[in-house]
This record gives C-alpha cells, structure tokens and sequence, in this order.
C-alpha cells in the first residue's frame, strides 16, 4: 500500500467532487425555481415573470453542462482509484448510481430538449410540465446520490458475504431515518443556493439601476424563499445531527471539539482543537448542559468523547471542527440577511437602502461555501471509514496504484478543470451582466435539447473584423 | 437476470461504439480539415448529437459496475492512466463545441482541443479492447501488469486501427449529412481510410496467429463465429459499390454493420468471459437482490425509454444539416 498514493487520491476525489457539487446545486434550485416562474406566468399572465424565466434559463444551461462534464468523471473514478471499494460495495452502490443516471438522462436530457425547443411547438401546460419534470430529475438525482452517501454514512440492508456487501433489504437501504433527514438537507441547501443567487443578482441590478421591474422580482422573491427556508434548514441540520450522534461519535466529537466524555456535556463554540496534546486552546465554552441539549435534545444525556474512542478511529479532528463551524456561521448570516432583506422588501424600503442591496450582493457565495464545507463536515468526518465502521479508506484504494500514476491524474483533473471553470464562470458573468432581454424570446438558430449550453449561444464575441477577413 | 444485463451491457457498448464512433471520427477528419468553414460544417454536422451519444459511455459504466462490480473495478483500476486520459479528451472535445462559438481569435484553441480529444480518446478505446484481447496480466482474479501492463504493440496496433475504424465511420457520417466540398472530401478519404482499416485487418489476424493468441481457440472451437466476417465482408462489397455509385445514404449504414460484425465477432470469441480466461460473466455477476432491484426499474422501464428517445433524437435531426450557414 503506496500511502503517498492513498493522500493524493482522497485529494483527487475531494477535489473533482467539490468542483462537481458547485453546479449540481445551483441547477437544482434554479430548476424549481423556473417552474415556480412559469407556473407565475401562466396564472397571472405578467410577462415580466416571461423574461426573467428565459434569462435564468440560459444560466441554467451551462451551469447544467458544466455539472454534466463534470459528472461523467465520477462514474468512472470509483473503479479507477478505489477498486476495493467499487468491487465490495458494487452490489449497492453500483444500482444507486445506475438509477440516478437513468432517471436524470430521462427526466433532465428529454425534458430539456422542449423547454429549448418546445415553447412555440408545445401547449403551455405541457411546457409548465415539462419544467417541472426538469426540476423533478434534478431532485431523483440528488435523492439517490444522498442515498448512495448515507449508506456510506450509515451502512444497512445488508450481509458481508465472501467480502462483498450483498444487499437484503432495499428498504432499509432506501427509507431510512438518515436518508430522509439528510436528503432534505441537501435539497434545501439547493434551493437556498438558487433563491441567494438569485437575489444578488436582482440586488445587482437595483445597484446599477437597470431592469428594475425584474430586480425587484428577484431580490423580493429570493429573500422571501430564502427567509422561509432557512429556519427549516436549521431544523433538518438539526436533524442530521442527531444521526451523527447516534451511529457515528467520533464524527460527533470532532465536531464539537469534545475530547472527555461528559455527562451533560457542555458546547464548545469556538476554540482551537490542539491533537497532539487532546486539549482546546482559546474555547470559548457553553456550560452544561447545552452540549447534551444541542446533541442529544436532552439535560442529561451522556456524551461521548475523543478520548474513549482509540486513536485509529478518529478522523482528522480540525477539518470537521472548522468546517462544521464554517457552515453554521454562512448559514446564519444567510438567516439574518433573508429576514432583515425581506422585512425592507415588505416596508418598500429595500430598493433605496444600498447597504443593505450590497450585502446582498456580496451574499452569493454563501451558500455554496455552506454547501462544500458542509460536505467536508460529513466526509472528512466520516474518516478513517470509507463505510463507517466497516471498511477502512486505506483499505479501500485500488492495491496497486502507484504514487506517479496519482500524482500524473490528480495534474490533469487540476489543470483540465482550473481551464473549464474559468471559462464556465467567464460566461455565467458575461451572461448575468449583460441582463434579461426584454425583446420576445427568439430561438437560436440551432440550439439543441442535447447541448445545454447552445441556448447561450445566440450572441457571439464581436472582435476585429480584420481577423475573421485574415482567416 | 444474469443475461439480461449482459446483452443491456452489450447493446449499450454497441451503441457508444457507432454512435459516439461517428462523432469521434469526425473529430479526427476535422483535424486534416483545413480551412475555417469545413471545420465549422463538419462540427456542425455532429453537434446536435454528441452529448447524447456519449451518455452510452457513462451508461456502459453504471451498468458494468452495478450488474459487473468485479469487472468494473478490475478493468477501471487495471487501466488507470488510459481511462483518465481518455475522459480528458472527452471532456475537451465536448466543451469544445460549446466554447468553439464565444471566440474568434482563440477559435484554433477550440479546433485542436475537438480533434486532439477525438484523437485520444478514439486511441486509448482502441488500445484498451486490444489489450483486453492479447490478455491482460492478472494473477489470482487481480490485476498484476503495473502501471503500463496494459501497452503492448498489438495493443498500439489496436489503437491506431480504431482511429481508422472511427474517421471511416465519421467520413461516410459527413457523406450523409453534409453537402458541397465536405461531402466530396469525406467521399474521397473512405477508399484510403477503408483500405487502412482492412490492413488494420490483415495485420491484426497475422499477429494473433504468430503470437498464437488464446482467442483463437474459440475460432477452431465455433465455426459459426464466421458467420460475422462474412456479414462484414458483405457489407463491405456494398460499401464499395455505394461509393462508386456516388450513394449518400448508404455507406454509413454498411460501415456499420462492419462496426455490428466485428463486435459481433469480439462478444462471442469472449464468450464465456468478460474478461478473457480470467473471469466469467457468470462470476462477474452481481447478487440477485442487486440485479432484480435494478432490474425492475432501469432494465424493464427506463432502458427502453432511452432506447426510444435516441431514435426520436435522431429523427429529429434527420437529412442533412444546413452546412453552409455553418452550424452557428
């Protein structure tokens, strides 16, 4: 077992699925997001919901091709880097992934193709329905890759049999209380992503003083859904942790910094995890019995720390102390700033406070740095395990895999995808800087349901007209 | 349920060899292409179909590991510097059709990434299938070649043969969607990329009988395995004659069948083997409880959901494609 090999590969597939989960979660929200829009416009008839429809439209579509890009990679990376894993849990995983694959090529690829082409050729209900059957893939693909991840998470079902887990019990795999606390965290985090980006952008607008109406629409819409939203996504974080403190106490105790068993236990806020010496360093601590409140829902509950668990199974504590921490603060400033944001939108007091539409703006990132080190909680967390309490990650790597064949791949994924995302990127800003257009919506001259991102197309770059003449 | 998967594995390689073949092949001629408008007319002959066609891939993959999972780690891992390359050049050519349009004075950058990613791509698929075939060093069930077991000449020799095998079956794609000077210049290429192919052919046959390959065996054992040279051959004879009776629509189709034929000829010399002499796809097989879970839902209603909306794709973009005006 080369370990330089084992290090580089974890960072390979860190770092291909942080970049991939960027898109997948923007695209999610914005999914249904256009199908609540389309569903506005046809009920109350105002163009303006028309507009701003067909302009977040095409900012789906690459945010949609860039997630599929990045996607393939995944279905091919479990076999190439961990081959243990892939032959072992095959029998589970395999199936999971091979349904989402065929749901979102059938919902997502087919449906596409009439919100591209169909709006002339189809009759309007059946366009609304064909915008929610885009946001419904969406959601079966993010349904099934939580499944995928909670049964890493929490693995059930099943029997080892000759060191292949065989699964027994679908349901089990498939409804179980961690899937379905951990799949709504997902999907809201989706949503709040869609309703904050698309609330800077309306705030950007209001800044520049252009497409008022639409601004107006979008910074009113998305902090409103954003100011709903976020105090259900407490409560399903909430609820995610507590199956964190059932069936994984090191990944609890890492994240709460706690290395002594305590009974109540009491709740670091802040504090420096010192490893080395089992110790806090600067905590700023919360007295019994928050911990076990927060924990447990309990006064009394026992909590368990590092220091009962043995070394070899605890995860790297700092990550998931740091990233849990990270992503609770994004997640309150969002809180914040979606009640604040919509109680100036109900006075009509928002479009004049230009503070306020600057954080606003400024606020986009949020929820995609709540998102990534919300993962980073739940993955680096889960270490040593790759199936918690199952199947070690360093026994999971493919056998032979030589540190220059990782160094020479994980080379490629950076450089290949640092290129991709800044053009990706490039454009999105191109395109929401240039704002929706007011004029009816004219196809492309060919855009096509199978490549997402020609309905983009319609405006290419001008240059030196002595170029093309040199050509 | 064991057989079921194995011919959806079948039927799904098939398809993302003919299909995503075309567009790869086109990607290869484009590269020889000079001039800005023939490129951007053989591009926009591919352009509506190329996500699509590479969605087989990806299928082929969630197939063999949720029906194959050993066969699916084994070659995955066995083969892990050509897979990541090759997903390299697949990603570079498909952003390639998207950026290709947003520049002009960096358009040559979006030009080499479609052909160069074709090129590789088309080569490591070729390489990795004629590793496949002269056999893979494995020992006890796993993988023990190394990190380049897998590059042998007769597997060099497999690669450069699928270059010519995929830009004839992008050429004779060009004959039936495009017109004017794309059309007569792919039309021009299939004669020398044909005869390029069957001394790909030739070659290939010579070497299996000098280094007495053990898929021969399966030949001397089933001599209705001739069955599909001869179906190639036949198909062939009609490509030569299409050709010079100057027809568009033909080609493609016999190309094809040459295409249908050698995987024909490839699946039953495995048979029963996924991977040869070392594991059965009776062994390869997933548990029961994994093929009926999936069975029930991708295979019986999905699967031919896909299956279908291929076909309308297609039919959609049927005829030839408005070449002058380029693809934009």
């Amino acid at each position: 077992m080369d370990m330089t090999a084992l290090l580089l590969s974890r960072i390979q597939f860190a770092f291909t699925i942080t970049f991939h989960i960027i898109f997948p979660s923007f695209t999610i929200g914005l999914a249904a997001w256009l199908t609540v829009l389309e569903a506005l416009c046809l009920a109350t008839g105002r163009p303006v919901y028309r507009v701003i429809f067909e302009f977040w439209l095409k900012i789906f579509g690459v945010a949609f091709g860039l997630g599929v890009v990045s996607g393939i990679v995944m279905a091919f990376q479990f076999g190439t880097n961990w081959s243990v894993l892939s032959k072992m849990s095959g029998p589970i995983q395999g199936p999971l992934l091979m349904y989402e694959t065929f749901t979102a090529f059938m919902l997502e690829a087919s449906f596409f193709g009439v919100l591209i082409f169909g709006r002339s050729r189809v009759p309007p209900w059946f366009y609304l329905f064909s915008t929610a059957m885009v946001a419904l893939g969406t959601t079966f693909s993010a349904f099934w890759i939580m499944v995928n991840n909670s049964w890493m998470q929490v693995p059930s079902g099943y029997v080892l049999q000759n060191g292949v887990f065989v699964p027994n019990d679908w349901s089990k795999i498939l409804f179980n209380s961690v899937v379905w606390s951990r799949f709504p965290h997902m999907l809201l985090a989706s949503y709040l992503t869609g309703a904050f980006c698309v609330a800077a952008t309306g705030a950007w607008y209001m800044l520049r003083k252009l497409y008022h109406a639409e601004a107006r629409i979008m910074l009113r819409m998305g902090l409103g859904l954003a100011a709903v939203l976020m105090p259900i996504q407490l409560l399903f974080g909430h609820l995610a942790g507590e199956y964190v403190n059932t069936y994984q106490p090191s990944k609890m105790a890492a994240i709460e910094g706690r290395w002594n068993d305590e009974k109540p236990g009491s709740e670091v806020l802040f504090a420096w995890p010192d490893v080395e010496h089992r110790r806090n360093l600067f905590a700023i601590t919360l007295p019994p019995p928050f911990g076990s409140l927060i924990d447990s829902d309990s006064l009394t509950a026992a909590e368990t720390g590092l220091n009962s668990i043995p070394p070899a199974n605890w995860p790297p504590v700092v990550v998931p102390f740091f990233a849990f921490r990270i992503m609770v603060g994004c997640g309150l400033v969002m809180l914040g700033l979606a009640w604040l944001g919509s109680y100036l939108s109900y006075k009509h007091r928002l479009a004049y406070n230009r503070f306020m539409l600057w954080l606003t703006f400024f606020s986009f990132p949020l929820p995609f740095i709540a998102i990534i080190t919300g993962w980073f909680t739940a993955e680096v967390g889960r270490q040593p395990w790759v199936v918690f309490g199952v199947l070690r990650t360093a026994d999971a790597m493919t056998p032979f895999l030589t540190t220059r064949q990782a160094t020479i791949s994980l080379a490629i994924f950076c450089g290949v995808y640092a290129f991709i995302f800044l053009f990706g990127t490039f454009y999105i800003y191109r395109l929401i800087r240039a704002g929706p257009a007011r004029k009816p919506f004219e196809l492309p001259h060919i855009v096509v349901p199978n490549r997402p991102m020609s309905l983009a197309d319609d405006e290419p770059i001008a240059e030196p007209s002595h170029v093309i003449a040199g050509e | 349920m064991v057989m079921f998967w194995a011919s959806l594995l079948a039927i799904s390689i098939l398809l993302y060899v003919l299909l995503d073949g075309l567009d790869l092949g086109v990607g290869l001629l484009s590269g020889l292409a000079s001039g800005e408008a023939r490129r951007g007319a053989m591009l926009g002959a591919v352009a509506p179909i190329w996500d699509g066609n590479e969605t087989w891939l990806v299928v082929t993959a969630v197939i063999l590991w949720g029906a194959f999972p050993v066969v699916y780690a084994n070659l995955l891992s066995a083969y892990y510097l050509p897979v990541i390359v090759m997903l390299l050049g697949l990603i570079l050519r498909g952003v390639a059709f998207e950026f290709r349009y947003k520049t002009q004075r960096l358009r040559w950058i979006w030009d080499l990434s479609f052909a160069g990613g074709s090129l590789i791509a088309t080569f490591i698929q070729g390489m990795t299938v004629g590793a496949l075939v002269e056999g893979l060093p494995f020992t006890n069930g796993e993988y023990s070649g190394g990190e380049v077991g897998w590059l042998t000449p007769f597997a060099v020799l497999c690669g450069v043969g699928l270059c010519f095998g995929y830009a004839l079956l992008g050429a004779c794609w060009l004959v039936r969607k495009c017109e004017a000077e794309v059309r007569d210049v792919a039309r021009r290429q299939i004669p020398m990329l044909a005869i390029g192919v069957l001394a790909f052919l030739v070659a290939v046959f010579a070497y299996a009988l000098a280094e007495h390959l053990p898929i021969l065996h399966r030949w001397i054992d089933r001599p209705y395995l001739f069955v599909f040279p001869v179906i190639g051959a036949g198909a062939a004879t009609v490509l030569a004659l299409s050709i010079l009776n100057h027809d568009d629509y033909l080609p493609f189709y016999m190309v094809a069948m040459v295409f249908v034929a050698a995987f024909g000829t490839l699946a039953l010399s495995f048979w029963p083997y996924m991977i040869p002499s070392v594991i059965t796809v009776q062994q390869a097989a997933a548990p029961p409880s994994s093929l009926a879970f999936m069975f029930w839902g991708c295979g019986l209603i999905v699967f031919p959901l896909m299956l279908l909306y291929t076909v309308v794709s297609y039919s959609v973009f049927r005829g030839k494609a408005n070449t002058t005006a380029g693809y934009h």
